[in-house]
């Protein structure tokens, strides 16, 4: 697939000393479902800004279909937005509102209702064509704001927290539907959100941002079983940082020292012995082992301190031998299947698999 | 145990309370009522003294009423200077208001959308006229009028009157702006909007209502102002001009007759600008 945008090398200083974007360069293919992930202040949103032109990177080069756009108006670019309010005209109805696009684009009338229509068909809202925007809900809204944007088929449509607005119930359906409408429509979409659980449903990849940069980019599994940094690992799902010390090394994976005892991770890359680092455990890879029993892997001992419950499972916060706290999650049916375990105050044992536990650099 | 104590307290006073603060809950409405009843008196009674002279049959103005006519109305329709002091009342109120608005409206709009050094102070500038008396206005247009040359004339006083108003057509208007998200023009543009198609199909709509109250006060304070007029009007006079030199000759009828006219113009123009913002208020919960 050829690439249909590509930033190179973008950066976007405010007042001369506000660093907003610093030295961002990534490429986006035709009708991938990309999302730019970070907490807020980490640049996404100017980043999606630039690409659809209302703000001037301070240096750098934009390049949409083969065509450098980085000084582009708005108007002359080929990409349309979802605003993260909307922006629906209020005196227009929603016909017109879905039309405007195409009645800058000089398409006749006639030609342009019958657009509308079938954009409205396709977000499931065709009755509401000649209703103005503050009678329809929240979500209705939603879906005109992105029936208007993709009416003019652009090559790129840029999604800025598109369900940020929405309450929870419907933020969820909403996500499976816009999914569904990239797979439909086969328009690049790029998103911007600061909701992890958002960009891992929706996107074909995530580009996950800190502080103006590019902390890591990969497909929602890579992000997640491979985070590269402490920040990724933290920023999508929970992690349990351990500090540890590398012990010996042995061939494809490393023994190191941590929460009181010997844990064995499976890692490339060189680890001088002696070097102070961090171990990586995600909540749900670690099992409460059978008492006595010393399987295969690694085992952690300690106490339960606090459970708490969440419907689709318990989350057991557990204190180790050397004083650390660590989260185990379990879903419900294992989670009730032990009530007669994990009571709070009791000793219990953890297992984690070699392959489970991620080696990151210590903190400084 | 000490919120279940006061939670106690309070359902006792409130049940020992309940009979006499009907009471006194009664009389509290009534005085309020009285209060309100003579506030509208003190408005409205001077209005409605002028209306009923104006079909009095009396020259004099003095009670008992004497019978019922319409001459004032008729004697007021044959006075030639009277109907060319309304005539210039309005050339130069719609003038006014017209020159204001393509002034004010951009005015509004930079403040609303630049960053530029000295903005706070330009705003500020454009605000003062409203808290200069007129007298102030009127006598330093008068001087710069001198200073230029310009003969004083109904265009003066055009001009002074939309200096003066400048400040009303802007506020209302930025306002406005205010309340209107960016993210429109953003959107108007992304969709392939140039800059004055957008502020054609996007802005000005959405500034209707809030031009048409200030076109609408514009024109209504323009149209009895008197100080400025005063400095600068030439051989011409605007109506309330005119109302105050007869004036010294004492109230004629005729004056009355003029006042409830206005008074009937100045009703339909409320209830005009009543349901424009009315209207403004509904598409406004859309945002």
């Amino acid at each position: 697939m050829a690439s249909i945008i590509e930033l190179n090398d973008i950066r976007k200083v405010y007042g001369g000393v506000i660093v907003g974007v610093d030295h961002v360069s990534m490429s986006v293919e035709d009708g991938e479902f990309v999302t730019l992930l970070g907490p807020s202040g980490c640049g996404k949103s100017t980043l999606l800004r630039m690409i659809g032109g209302f703000e001037q990177p301070t240096a750098g080069q934009i390049v949409l279909a083969g065509r450098d756009v980085t000084y582009e108006p708005p108007h002359k670019r080929d990409v349309n937005m979802v605003f993260q309010d909307y922006a629906l005209f209020p005196h227009m109805t929603v016909g017109e509102n879905i039309s405007y696009g195409l009645r800058m684009m000089g398409l006749p009338r006639s030609e342009t209702r019958s657009k509308a229509v079938e954009a409205l068909d396709l977000v499931g809202l065709p009755e509401k064509i000649d209703q103005k925007p503050h009678e329809l809900s929240g979500g209705q809204r939603q879906r005109i704001a992105l029936a208007r944007a993709i009416v003019r088929n652009p090559k790129v449509l840029l999604l800025d927290e598109p369900l940020s607005a929405l309450d929870a119930n419907l933020r969820e359906q909403m996500q499976v539907e816009l999914k569904h409408m990239h797979e439909k429509v086969g328009i690049t979409f790029i998103m911007v959100t600061h909701d992890q659980t958002e960009a891992l449903v929706m996107s074909d990849r995530v580009i996950v941002m800190e502080k103006g940069r590019v902390a890591q980019d990969g497909t929602p599994a890579e992000l997640y079983d491979h985070p590269e940094t402490p920040y990724v690992a933290n920023f999508i799902g929970t992690t349990n940082f351990l500090p540890a010390r590398v012990l010996s090394r042995d061939g494809g994976s490393v023994v190191v020292e941590a929460g009181g005892t010997r844990i064995i991770a499976e890692v490339g890359g060189a680890l001088p012995e002696g070097e102070h680092i961090r171990i990586g455990i995600r909540p749900e890879k670690l099992h409460f082992a059978e008492s006595g029993a010393s399987g295969p892997g690694n085992t952690l001992e300690g106490r339960i301190e606090e459970q708490i419950y969440y419907g689709l499972g318990m989350r057991t916060v557990v204190r180790l031998a050397e004083g650390s706290t660590v989260l185990v999650d379990g879903l419900l049916p294992e989670a009730v299947a032990r009530t007669t375990l994990p009571e709070i105050g009791s000793n219990v044992r953890l297992s984690i698999a070699p392959h489970n536990v991620r080696v990151f650099a210590a903190e400084n | 145990m000490s919120t279940a104590s006061t939670d106690t307290a309070m359902i006792s006073t409130v049940s020992r309370a309940r009979k006499p603060g009907l009471v006194s809950r009664y009389a509290a409405d009534m005085a309020f009522m009285a209060f309100v009843a003579l506030l509208m008196a003190f408005l409205y009674v001077p209005i409605w003294v002028l209306i009923i002279f104006s079909f009095n049959d009396s020259r004099t103005l003095t009670w008992p009423l004497s019978g019922f006519t319409l001459d004032w109305y008729g004697t007021l329709f044959s006075n030639q200077d009277l109907l060319a002091a309304i005539g210039n009342s309005f050339y130069v109120a719609t003038s006014a208001t017209i020159l204001t608005l393509i002034v004010g409206i951009p005015a509004a709009m930079a403040i609303n959308k630049f960053q530029f050094p000295g903005k706070a102070l330009f705003r500020r500038l454009i605000l003062l006229p409203i808290t200069l008396p007129g007298i102030v206005t009127g006598i330093s247009m008068l001087n710069m009028f001198r200073l230029f040359g310009f003969n004083l004339s109904l265009e003066t006083v055009i001009l002074g009157h939309a200096t003066a108003l400048l400040s009303v057509v802007v506020t209302q208007v930025y306002s406005r702006l205010q309340r209107l998200p960016r993210s429109l023009d953003e959107a108007s543009a992304d969709l392939g909007a140039k800059g004055w198609q957008t502020f054609l199909y996007v802005t000005l709509p959405n500034l209707k209502t809030a031009i048409i109250g200030a076109a609408l006060l514009s024109f209504v304070l323009s149209f009895d102002e008197i100080p400025v007029t005063f400095f600068l009007t030439g051989r011409e006079n605007t109506l309330p001009m005119y109302i105050y030199s007869t004036m010294r000759r004492g109230v004629t009828p005729e004056i009355n007759a003029v006042g409830t006219l206005i008074v009937l113009a100045s009703l339909v123009l409320i209830v005009i600008s009543v349901i424009m913002s009315r209207e403004a208020n509904r598409s406004r919960q859309s945002l």
